[in-house]
């Protein structure tokens, strides 16, 4: 074993702190062996993504760990889990799965975690600031506190989140450390629209071409509008983290370690140049669609969690309007969130309008959709990604606009002229 | 060094090879209950993870993957091992997880390129607790 420990991280291991608190830092030296770390550092807070009910492992794990009376360090969030408990009658799946899911948020609770039951923990009130070494799980809030916020994780998943936030401490290594954050290749965006680059619609599309093209490397993109939106980031992030492993991506002029290209790859060039123009673009969009079936079963919009501006949107789209009565409309977003959207007024309209919002979850974790049988639309390039694998069902990508259009109509309804379709 | 098998959890393990195109995330990849392959994006969607020798160059997407993996050694499901051409942490750390709960290590390995592109699927087979892997 090759990690440098302090006298405190010894302490751990030698059971100091209770056997569970043992058992996570184990865990933690583990991994930062296998990262080839050469110590561990200090963390501010967590977020954590083992809350979600995959079977009886992850029971036993939180079991194993809240059982020796483990407690989180660092001020730690919950992700999304199972159950939407604000509106437990949404859930669909079998009950004893639902009894295992509701124990193992519990477990969470116990250990001291904030049940704020989001993936997009970046929403809320108190967020990292820039520079701060953090552990966080669920890889689009990764991907955003690393590349929008400037705060540094590495890219985490289950069970390593909780065992950093008991311990407090995470492998010096990866995305931790600022030469591992230089860009690895450039994405040149060319010929593009000045409306295609004004639409929501471009960023979860250019970001599932761009996980695709970068893999698990650091992406540079370059020609986006100065100073882009943070819905839009996150759309891009949560794209590029599902067609990819992308854990940080720099957006020129917009994202905080991106000034410009070269301070993006801090002083080196870009060995990998990818040119993409609005072809490129084109056939992203068209992968994420699984059918053309002009049929609508159900809209699902909120993944990651809509923001209070995302809500603010929908009901400007709508204007009054309701959705057609053979189309189910979702909305995933947190239940603090939606608590804001209350007291703006904003949720009793929208209901009455056919709106259903899931808090909690996520409509493509857990039984949720009313039907499978008809296709799906969705503004969430990662939503498009999963729900067909998931859920067997077939999706169709669009615009928020497309999407809320359909949804009125009761049937896919596209408008494809800014992507400079026939 | 660059040469030498980089061992993230040892283990032994020997099966037949299954050598993947593409990037797998194990979670909305594989269904942990059956051992199959439900990415429908994935070049191999429904063919089976489970007992095989899984080659890929790493890991994609969700940070569930390390549950699916914990579930599928569980549950026995899971390949017997994974290697894989650089580090991926959330593959490693599902099976530390296992290895710490229920005893059961299943390997994890990073290969160099050359030895790497040398297996395909079908092949049988063993990995060794110091990474070696040998054909049976």
């Amino acid at each position: 074993m090759s990690v440098r420990l302090t006298d405190g991280d010894r302490a751990y291991l030698a059971g100091d702190h209770g056997p569970s608190a043992q058992s996570a830092m184990r865990v933690v030296v583990r991994l930062a062996d296998t990262m080839e770390a050469e110590g561990l550092l200090d963390i501010t807070g967590a977020h954590i993504d083992s809350c979600l009910y995959h079977g009886p492992a992850v029971l036993d794990f939180a079991d194993w760990l809240a059982d020796g009376g483990a407690r989180v360090a660092v001020p730690t969030t919950l992700n999304v889990s199972s159950l939407d408990l604000l509106h437990p009658d949404l859930y669909r799946g079998d009950p004893d799965w639902a009894v295992q899911a509701r124990r193992l948020m519990e477990r969470y609770e116990e250990m001291g975690c904030q049940p704020t039951w989001t993936c997009a923990p970046y929403q809320l009130d108190v967020r990292p600031s820039f520079g701060e070494q953090i552990a966080w799980a669920e890889s689009n809030a990764i991907v955003f506190a690393n590349s929008v916020l400037g705060a540094r994780t590495h890219r985490y998943g289950d069970f390593i989140d909780i065992c950093a936030a008991i311990c407090g401490r995470a492998p010096a290594a990866g995305l931790h450390l600022e030469g591992n954050r230089r860009g690895t290749l450039l994405v040149r965006l060319e010929g593009l629209g000045d409306d295609l680059l004004d639409r929501d619609v471009l960023y979860p599309v250019l970001g599932h071409l761009v996980g695709q093209t970068a893999g698990h490397g650091v992406p540079v993109i370059d020609g986006l509008p100065p100073s882009v939106g943070e819905d839009r980031l996150k759309a891009l992030g949560a794209a590029a983290a599902s067609a990819g492993s992308v854990g940080l991506f720099h957006a020129v002029g917009s994202t905080p370690e991106a000034p410009t290209v070269e301070a993006a790859f801090q002083g080196v060039e870009p060995e990998v140049v990818v040119v993409v123009g609005t072809a490129e673009l084109r056939a992203a969009r068209d992968a994420l669609s699984t059918t053309g079936d002009s049929r609508l079963g159900t809209v699902s919009l909120g993944t990651p969690h809509y923001s209070v501006a995302e809500i603010s949107r929908l009901v400007e789209l709508l204007d009054g309007r309701s959705v057609h009565p053979d189309v189910s409309f979702y909305v995933s977003t947190g239940r603090d969130v939606l608590a804001e959207v209350g007291l703006r007024g904003w949720e009793e309209p929208l209901r009455s309008a056919g709106v259903t919002f899931v808090t909690d979850t996520c409509t493509y974790i857990t039984p949720i959709l009313a039907e499978t049988s008809r296709p799906a639309m969705t503004d969430s390039g990662k939503w498009a990604y999963y729900a067909p694998g998931n859920l067997g069902v077939e999706v169709v990508f669009g615009s928020v606009e497309d999407c809320v259009a359909s949804a009125v109509a009761g049937e896919v309804v596209r408008d494809d002229g800014i992507w400079g379709d026939g | 060094m660059a040469d030498r098998p980089r061992v993230l959890v040892a283990g032994t393990a020997a099966g037949e090879v299954l050598r993947l195109d593409e990037p797998l995330s194990f979670w909305g990849g594989v269904d942990p209950v059956t051992g199959r392959i439900t990415d429908l994006r994935h070049p191999q969607v429904g063919q089976s993870v489970t007992g095989r020798i899984l080659v890929m160059p790493f890991g994609r997407g969700s940070s569930g993957g390390s549950s699916v993996i914990a579930e599928g050694i569980r549950a026995g499901t899971a390949p017997s091992a994974i290697l894989l051409l650089e580090p991926d942490e959330i593959v490693t750390v599902g099976a530390i997880v296992a290895d710490e709960l229920y005893g059961e290590s299943m390997p994890v390995v990073v290969l160099a390129e050359d030895r790497h592109s040398l297996l395909r699927t079908g092949q049988q087979v063993t990995v060794a607790p110091d990474g070696s892997v040998v054909g049976t």
